[in-house]
């Protein structure tokens, strides 16, 4: 059976006023039904803009230019406005980051959920309704039928959020895009949107590409996980190995990050550095200047992704080609402790 | 989950406030007391000009030989009547008649334009640059210098002011609309819509206008007063309506030759002219504040 979704060679650019830099570089992965993949990474290392290219929803200065995007098997890349607004809503769908702007304030929520509804599937108002009351009980709203009468400002923000949910999921499409829909939320919602995302992935058999920067919500939900820097993909591998065994050492370095609750005298760690902008063109690997383990050839050569044993995992790092190649351990651990005590 | 559901629901209803969007504002409206004395000079003022035939004892053209420049308080004529004989009551009724049938008509077609350009320029990027230099153009020129080009053009009648002034309210509308425009566009929701498939056609009328309009309804509103007195003022130069209309810059204009004899002539129709003008900024002034969610009264 063929992938949901295959992403191959995308690379995504942008024009400003000054020059045209490189967003996204060469991003390449495949989702199957019923999938979740995690895309990781800093602010500004390309995962919003990769999913909103999914969408076809660039900035206007932003365009892909090169590779492929395919939807069972059709091609995105290149179809028209017109083309791809019968996809938007339809096979694709998004949640948004704030479901405190995501709705209109001017209308009910009822008629906002409707609006997927009329426009793909041109019910009637009446038909309408009942299939937007429908969807609220689905992703758990109490009294969906009151409900869909309130405006935004009327409903918390974990309410809010499942109203996105339910105009996103309207039309039942094949692939679902979250960009960072629990960032905004309390904890104890954030753990409410997950199940019940993760309840109607089962229930619709999509795909979803859930972006976020929180390690603790990707070990929630994913199964894949694809980590992110500065546009490029540095690491693809399931969800438990990459938990247990992480290669990169950007990917280390997220992990270790994560602070730790038990531990009270633990001191924060961090990466050194801040992810280089657009603009900056970076030779070799463009992690190097902050990785405490790089070497003379990360300077001068940037890594190729390099499959790690299975399928559908792959590092890009010097390191690892030592490793297959010499077969030399390299003491991995400790490497971000070593750069801040310096 | 469900009972956590239940209580987050409950906090949320009992915190909001029940009122829909236009009795709040409405609300906020009234408790301004300026604002209420002007909604209470409109509303006499549109009762007056709907009833005006069954309100005057006299029509407004209606010569008396016999009773020229009576004073106001006179018996029968309680406005007092002008050099031919007319009532000023009368003539003070169906004047208002006028003043806001162009009133109403020229922010009407101001609005109509100055919004599809404020819509076009906010939303489209390529067509911005275009329309809002074409906008700059008709700033450039003194409103009423503007009009008075535009009835030169087209002749002296009440209609081609109408047109002349609908032109100049243009600009203005198109610039407030698509200030706010560029600021809606900009919030999430319009990138939710599209993401759920939504046309420009449709995110631009029905969901990006009704968010507009607070503004607009601010702007028509102030703008009927200036919409008013430039038809005042251009019936008073001789360029809008003429001698023996009603209209009441055109009667300013035939009283002040009288000023020394029969004041009333000239004062009257300049206090009408002077407590709608009043009323409308008011209102509008009342309108922005109520409308203007920053501001907690």
């Amino acid at each position: 059976m063929g992938n949901l979704l295959e992403v191959n060679d995308l690379t995504i650019k942008f024009r400003t006023a000054k020059a045209t830099s490189t967003a996204v570089r060469n991003v390449s992965f495949s989702l199957e039904a019923g999938e979740t993949l995690c895309i990781v990474g800093e602010s500004g290392s390309g995962k919003s803009i990769t999913s909103l290219s999914l969408m076809g929803l660039l900035p206007e200065n932003g365009e892909v230019s090169n590779g492929s995007i395919r939807l069972n098997g059709e091609e995105l890349v290149g179809k028209t406005e017109e083309e791809l607004r019968k996809i938007r809503g339809n096979e694709i769908s998004m949640i948004f980051q704030e479901p405190m702007t995501a709705l209109n304030p001017v209308f009910t929520v009822g008629y906002q959920i409707q609006e997927p509804l009329r426009i793909h599937k041109r019910m009637s108002k009446q038909e309408a309704t009942v299939k937007s009351v429908e969807l609220l009980k689905q992703v758990g709203i109490p009294n969906p039928k009151e409900k869909i009468h309130q405006y935004p400002h009327e409903l918390s923000g974990g309410m809010r959020q499942r109203v996105m949910i339910a105009m996103a999921l309207a039309c039942e499409p094949s692939l679902l895009i979250a960009d960072e829909p629990t960032t905004a939320l309390d904890v104890t919602i954030q753990a409410q949107i997950l199940d019940i995302m993760d309840d109607l992935k089962e229930e619709f058999g999509m795909g979803v590409v859930f972006v976020t920067h929180d390690m603790g919500v990707v070990a929630e939900i994913a199964d894949r996980v694809m980590v992110m820097y500065a546009g490029d993909v540095i690491e693809v591998n399931d969800v438990q190995t990459l938990f247990e065994d992480p290669k990169h050492p950007y990917t280390k370095g997220l992990l270790g990050a994560v602070p730790n609750v038990d531990d009270e005298t633990q001191e924060m760690k961090v990466i050194p550095g801040s992810m280089p902008s657009m603009e900056d063109d970076i030779p070799g690997c463009r992690f190097h200047p902050r990785c405490p383990m790089a070497m003379d050839i990360c300077k001068e050569k940037k890594p190729a992704l390099i499959d790690v044993g299975k399928e559908n995992a792959a590092v890009r790092c010097w390191l690892q080609e030592v490793d297959t190649n010499a077969d030399t351990t390299i003491a991995a651990s400790g490497g971000f402790e070593n750069v801040l005590s310096d | 989950m469900s009972t956590d559901l239940a209580i987050e629901t409950n906090s949320s209803n009992s915190e909001k406030k029940k009122d829909g969007f236009i009795v709040e504002t409405v609300k906020k409206l009234v408790q301004n007391k300026l604002a209420v004395i002007g909604l209470v000079i409109i509303f006499i003022q549109v009762v007056l000009a709907i009833s005006a035939p069954f309100i005057v004892s006299y029509g407004p053209y209606e010569q008396d030989p016999t009773a020229t420049y009576l004073g106001v308080g006179s018996e029968g004529h309680f406005l007092g009547t002008d050099n031919y004989g007319r009532d000023m009551w009368s003539r003070i009724v169906y004047g208002s008649r006028i003043s806001l049938i162009v009133g109403v008509s020229t922010v009407a077609i101001g609005l109509l334009g100055g919004i599809t350009l404020g819509l076009l320029a906010g939303y489209f990027k390529k067509l911005d640059a275009i329309i809002m230099r074409i906008v700059d153009l008709l700033f450039a020129f003194p409103g009423i210098l503007l009009a008075m080009l535009i009835i030169a053009m087209l002749g002296t009648s009440l209609v081609n002011v109408v047109i002349a002034i609908s032109i100049w309210s243009i600009p203005g509308c198109a610039r407030i609309v698509r200030g706010s425009v560029l600021s809606v566009k900009k919030q999430e929701y319009v990138m939710a819509l599209r993401s759920v498939g939504a046309g420009n056609t449709r995110i631009l009328l029905k969901h990006i206008l009704p968010n507009c309009t607070a503004p607009i309804i601010v702007f028509a509103t102030t703008r009927m007063a200036t919409a008013i007195l430039s038809t005042a003022s251009l019936s008073y130069l001789g360029l809008g309506a003429q001698p023996p209309t009603p209209e009441w810059g055109a009667m300013i204009a035939a009283g002040q030759n009288f000023m020394w004899d029969a004041p009333h002539m000239a004062v009257i129709p300049g206090v009408a002219i002077m407590l709608t003008v009043f009323a409308f900024n008011v209102v509008g002034d009342g309108l922005r504040d109520a409308l203007d969610p920053n501001m907690n009264v």
